[in-house]
């Protein structure tokens, strides 16, 4: 089973990487973009089949080490 | 004093750490790998030195939070124990929950590496006693994301219970924007922990601590721990 968990900065909080990516799409002349937020994106290969767990594992992995709930948020899907 | 140094793969300072700790104690630190379960017997004081652990990859610090070495450093901790993270060690007690807040990346993008000012802002702590109040002292910074942040509760208990015990300011004391080099919160640059047992800070007091380094402000935090443990001996 494949599983992708996103994480993302909260609202509010400081991304100095999208900004300046921002900065660069638009010296680049990308039309069009009002602002910029970067995340990341975890890829995971899950061993069982079980769907509940699976997605309880994930959450697990993303409040221990994937993601700091300080300053993100995260997504859990499976694929 | 007998310290032990915790040594995570990729970590590059904890040499300067045990340099420092033997030339101002007297005594060989311990160094501690990752993978134990358990601190040497007798333990004064636990350092988790800087220098980008596990590449600094998915979050500086959150691998080596995880470390089965720092369940050891948890318990220690409660009980009391001394434990001071410098630069990515500040960002692993952050991690691991033994300080609030998290570090993040420098407001103006940059890494920086340069000889910052500290504000001293009280005395009577185990991690200050080798200073007055109010003193400015200088020492290095090397750090990309050494901006704290926490929520506003937080920053605001923090100040309220005086748990900001090193600032980044002028040269002449003064707290302001510019001397506030990463864009951290009340421009903290160390914290403890409620209990006040376990400081972090981003600059790096061990490198200021011999004359052939330029500058010796960083001896009073060492000279302080050495006085306080000598105190409670």
């Amino acid at each position: 089973m494949k599983a992708r968990v996103t994480v993302t900065l909260k609202t509010g909080i400081l991304d100095p990487q999208g900004k300046a990516i921002e900065g660069a799409l638009k010296s680049l002349g990308v039309d069009g973009v009002a602002s910029v937020r970067q995340g990341k994106v975890f890829d995971i290969e899950l061993a069982g089949a079980d769907k509940a767990k699976a997605e309880a594992a994930l959450q697990d992995a993303a409040d221990k080490l994937l993601a700091n709930t300080v300053i993100e948020n995260y997504r859990v899907e499976l694929l | 004093m007998k310290a032990a140094i915790l040594v995570f793969p990729g970590i590059n300072r904890e040499r300067d750490m045990a340099r420092a700790l033997k030339l101002i104690s007297g005594h060989e630190p311990v160094m501690v790998w990752h993978a134990e379960t358990s601190l040497p017997a007798g333990t004064d004081l636990v350092v988790v030195p800087g220098g980008f652990s596990y590449g600094d990859y998915l979050r500086c610090g959150a691998i080596a939070a995880r470390a089965p070495v720092m369940d050891a450093v948890r318990d220690y901790a409660a009980k009391g124990g001394l434990v001071l993270g410098v630069c990515n060690g500040f960002q692993i007690l952050c991690e691991s929950g033994l300080l609030p807040g998290i570090l993040m990346r420098n407001a103006g993008l940059k890494f920086i590496c340069k000889d910052v000012h500290l504000r001293v802002e009280r005395s009577d702590t185990p991690f200050t006693r080798g200073y007055n109040a109010g003193q400015v002292i200088r020492v290095p910074v090397a750090h990309g994301e050494g901006n704290y942040a926490a929520d506003a509760e937080t920053v605001k208990r923090l100040e309220g219970e005086g748990r900001v015990l090193y600032r980044y300011c002028s040269a002449d004391g003064s707290i302001d924007d510019i001397s506030n080099i990463n864009g951290a919160a009340q421009s903290i640059a160390g914290i403890v922990n409620d209990k006040g047992n376990v400081l972090g800070m981003m600059p790096h007091p061990e490198n200021h601590v011999e004359d052939i380094m330029g500058c010796t402000d960083g001896r009073g935090l060492f000279a302080g721990l050495v006085q306080h443990l000598d105190m409670a001996a």
